[in-house]
């Protein structure tokens, strides 16, 4: 099949460029406009799972990305744990945080989901902001350490550097993007969809919708509290100012804009949107409009997001220079059986 | 016995939807439940699948007391629907329905999901080899990859029986499979049923299409205002003075 050598081709080369980014001798600055993308990637993915995929809009993102933030945050600061195993904590309080949200508010349908998580997110960040004793308030917490360095024999791996922080955003983005493909073209991300299109049809054939629903809540929120805690230990400074409803917005809009329901979808949308944010800083108080503008027209005329467009892309290529054998149905269904959406890369 | 109900009572406030309904089913039967529109016959099925729980009485699937359980736990016990007005997974492919439809019987857990274990393979391969021979059965094979809501109506109705044999039911329960086909459909959905009774499944299949009732089941009840008024044979209730009543109203004596 051409059109799937085209897509592992270029899979392989994008993890190329992105594995030698910090060695082409780009600025400081845009290492770490890079990092910040691959960070929001990461959180994009996480909403990616709960609405992208199960169909439960969530604006409660930004809350986890906080929860994972501060937990190891404090975890670092407080009582000195390592980098190493603050992170997982971290991660692993958004998730259980998800749970117990999840449990209750999942069963309300539509937009009153939606409504329970912009109310959450907005109480998780008032913690932040009053929990002074803890949180330290709007000054926020300081001085995080950076990840210890790692030995490994013959070399020692420091993450005190932009270089550093960029291949560790980028290594957990991997590890975290194959256990994310498995998931999606197995039985559960098949459950996930199931439930977006007809939740009665989905319990019907066996699905248990609450467990599906709160486990792709949990994990929307343990990618969130994972990226929180790579952001902490890369910023090393984390205020309540970060997690507004404003950056759930900023997430959803990524994965929208890139294509939700797909997995290259949130990645291409985040790593645009936080670069079109930055660059665009040059405007300075127009920013904003020009944003709002542009998603205005991308919402209106590419629906499907960027992931859409390339689809479109490849289906105009391919009636202009048509295979000479065409698409049969005739294979045995093999892998094909978790085959993506059309439009899907 | 494979399917007992026994008292099976439905009440929305103070409207009593299906009245102490009392139904046995054995093993390989086709069971038609017929009755005038509003009669309660997809209650009752809504109670048997667990989408309604019931107000009283008890659904017994071999034996084990089913009544009031989720919907997902009635699926794994054995028990399949269709639905009056289609609901297939319409974005998704003919394949992938049925894989959801196979759900149930897959029994990898969480994480060989996650990391892709051989288990998850095997299970997989499994379901594949199943659902291939199922779909060649009913030849929709060769449309493996088109989207659901782009077959054409008649085939959408055969794809949802299909994707609820996927999960190899103990009893299928099929609401009005031929509601909205043409007589060239209903003829060929007729042919689907017998196919399935060859293959040795149980059914209890709400229709009003007498022309499939009669052909494919073995025996009928029939519901009037939730209450079952008869039972007996497709012949036995072709003639039965209760369902005449029933469909064309009493004689203009009694009626008055």
């Amino acid at each position: 099949m051409r059109s799937e050598w085209i897509k592992y081709a270029a899979t392989g080369a994008i993890i190329l460029l992105a594995l030698v980014f910090p060695l082409l001798g780009v600025k400081s600055y845009y290492l770490h406009v890079a990092i910040l993308g691959l960070l929001h990637a990461i959180l994009a993915l996480g909403l990616n799972l709960i609405a992208g995929y199960t169909g439960q809009l969530s604006l409660a993102q930004a809350a986890f990305f906080g929860i994972g933030s501060y937990v190891s945050a404090l975890l670092m600061l407080n009582v000195k744990m390592s980098f190493w195993l603050a992170a997982p904590i971290g991660a692993c309080a958004a998730a259980l945080v998800g749970i117990l949200f999840g449990l209750p508010t999942l069963r309300l349908k539509g937009p009153y989901f939606v409504i329970s998580t912009l109310g959450f997110g907005e109480i998780i960040r008032l913690v932040f902001l009053n929990w002074e004793s803890v949180t330290r308030g709007p000054n926020g917490l300081t001085g995080i350490p950076a990840p210890d360095d790692v030995a490994l024999g013959f070399v020692t791996l420091t993450f005190d550097t932009k270089t550093g922080a960029y291949y560790l955003v980028l290594v957990t983005l991997l590890a975290v993007l194959a256990l994310y493909y498995n998931l999606v073209y197995s039985r559960i991300g098949r459950a996930l969809r199931a439930i977006h299109s007809d939740q009665i049809a989905a319990e019907v054939m066996g699905i248990n919708l609450t467990f599906y629903k709160v486990f792709a809540f949990a994990l929307s929120a343990f990618l969130s509290g994972l990226a929180g805690a790579l952001y902490a230990g890369y910023i090393r400074f984390i205020s309540p100012d970060t997690f507004t409803i404003g950056e759930a917005v900023n997430i959803l809009i990524m994965m929208v804009l890139g294509g939700m329901g797909t997995i290259a979808g949130p990645i291409i949308g985040a790593v645009s949107i936080t670069y079109l944010l930055e660059t665009m800083r040059v405007f300075a108080d127009y920013r904003l409009i020009i944003y709002g503008l542009l998603m205005f027209f991308i919402i209106l005329y590419m629906p499907q997001g960027l992931v859409g467009v390339l689809a479109m892309a490849k289906d105009f290529l391919a009636a202009r220079f048509p295979l000479p054998i065409s698409r049969g149905t005739d294979e045995p269904p093999g892998q094909k059986g978790a085959a993506p959406v059309k439009g899907e890369i | 016995m494979l399917l007992e109900c026994a008292g099976l009572t439905m009440r929305f406030g103070g409207l009593t939807a299906v009245d102490a309904v009392d139904l046995k089913l054995e093993k390989g039967q086709i069971m038609g439940l017929i009755g005038p529109n509003g009669s309660g016959k997809t209650t009752f099925f809504n109670m048997v699948s667990g989408i309604y729980k019931p107000t009283a009485g008890e659904v017994r699937l071999s034996g084990r007391n089913i009544a009031g359980r989720r919907p997902d736990y009635v699926a794994s016990c054995g028990i399949a629907r269709t639905f009056q007005n289609i609901r297939l997974f319409s974005g998704m492919t003919v394949w992938e329905n049925v894989m959801i439809g196979r759900h149930c019987r897959m029994r990898q857990s969480i994480l060989d999901d996650i990391l892709g274990t051989a288990r998850k393979q095997a299970e997989e391969k499994a379901a594949q080899e199943y659902l291939t021979g199922l779909l060649t059965l009913f030849k929709m094979q060769h449309m493996l990859h088109e989207q659901a809501k782009n077959l054409p109506y008649g085939k959408q109705r055969e794809l949802e029986i299909i994707r609820a044999m996927a999960s190899e039911p103990e009893l299928l329960l099929l609401d009005e499979p031929a509601a909205g086909m043409n007589p060239q459909e209903t003829a060929e959905l007729i042919e689907f049923i017998r196919k399935l009774r060859d293959m040795g499944v149980t059914i209890l299949v709400v229709e009003h299409d007498m022309k499939l009732v009669m052909n494919t089941c073995d025996r009928i009840a029939v519901l009037n205002n939730g209450r079952k008024i008869a039972e007996g044979s497709p012949r036995e209730i072709q003639t039965n003075e209760a369902v005449i009543k029933a469909y064309l109203g009493k004689k203009v004596k009694e009626g008055a």
